[in-house]
């Protein structure tokens, strides 16, 4: 006997697969929190993106929320404890820029130096702004050549060509 | 403007970027350049790893030139460049001082019994307290530190013939020279 199916089944089997997945993505990702207590989820909220915002010096793509490196878990527990004797977010990340300096943002701060990260591409789109702008105008305001008597000529004897040529060819129908 | 060379303007932009991104290619990301060049070394204290009893402190960093090696027994690079330590060793112009660096002391002191030890003094810093007051984020790293105790120069990975000859033995002798 074939047993019936819920038309919902393939569906539901879905879903439940996504949300398992989820779940444990989500204890997965949480490794790092859970060694850490907290006052207030508002606190742990912090933490969190706090360290989200740091960026691991060992392995240079991944935050410090985000990596499993030794250094990463030193850094965050300087974070946790600096956070924990009442430090201000401010201060925590000087504290960590005077010593491994603006690469530990994956933010670059806007200064002097970091002038032509930031303005650089604005620059580029305006220089080739003027660039199209100026092509676009000088074509507008090349004034149009005067027809001669001759190139009247040149045109009816093309047009009379095709027209002859035209007229000649064996019908297709 | 000449008409005859304007095609040559995308071909000149297409040269620069193709230099640019050459030199870009050829730096190695992982050196990470120390905002603590030009500033005086952090205070800290630690305890020495060949004589547990006594303490490493920053004020032993100064009056006179020192180089600061970062290193560990886990840390390959680190044997790489022990060789070289040996030699500088022998050099009076500088004391080399060790930052045993996240590492076990009974590890540290055998590579220290098995490959000698190029260290004038060693601070045990097992748990990065001192690291992260001298951004360290590796082993090998070495500082150099001035008669002032101002970090002048941050050597990342192992120091070899190359890097001795071509960046810290001028720098060294600069230093000297200022006194």
């Amino acid at each position: 006997m074939i047993r019936p199916t819920h038309p919902l089944l393939p569906t539901a089997l879905l879903l439940a697969s996504l949300l398992s997945g989820l779940l444990f993505g989500g204890v997965a990702a949480a490794y790092t929190l859970e060694e850490f207590e907290f006052d207030s989820p508002a606190q742990q909220e912090q933490f969190r993106d706090l360290i989200g915002k740091l960026r691991c010096l060992v392995c240079q793509n991944e935050s410090l929320a985000g990596s499993q490196a030794e250094l990463a878990q030193d850094l965050r527990n300087e974070v946790y404890e600096m956070m924990r004797a009442g430090q201000s977010e401010d201060e925590i990340l000087d504290f960590l820029v005077a010593r491994y300096g603006d690469f530990v943002l994956y933010d670059p701060p806007l200064k002097p130096s970091t002038y032509l990260l930031w303005f650089g591409p604005f620059v580029l789109i305006g220089i080739g702004a003027v660039v199209v702008i100026r092509t676009l105008l000088s074509k507008k305001t090349t004034p149009d050549q005067p027809v001669t008597d001759a190139d009247r000529a040149r045109i009816d004897e093309l047009l009379n060509a095709d027209q002859t040529a035209d007229r000649d060819r064996p019908s297709d129908s | 403007m000449a008409k005859s060379w304007r095609f040559l303007i995308p071909l000149i932009i297409f040269g620069a970027l193709v230099i640019l991104l050459v030199i870009g290619l050829g730096k190695d990301p992982r050196k990470v350049p120390s905002p603590l060049i030009g500033k005086p070394i952090p205070e800290f204290s630690l305890p020495e790893l060949t004589d547990i009893g006594r303490t490493l402190v920053d004020d032993d960093l100064r009056g006179q030139i020192s180089l600061v090696n970062v290193w560990a027994s886990w840390c390959s690079s680190c044997r790489q460049e022990h060789q070289a330590l040996m030699v500088l060793s022998e050099n009076p112009d500088f004391q080399i001082v060790g930052l045993n660096w996240k590492d076990d002391a009974q590890d540290a002191l055998s590579v220290l019994r098995m490959t000698g030890n190029p260290y004038d003094r060693i601070g045990y810093d097992p748990d990065n307290d001192v690291g992260i007051e001298w951004g360290v984020y590796g082993a090998p790293e070495t500082f150099v530190v001035d008669q002032q105790g101002i970090i002048r120069y941050k050597h990342i990975g192992p120091v070899d013939r190359k890097v001795w000859e071509e960046t810290l033995q001028p720098l060294i002798a600069q230093l000297k020279a200022e006194g």
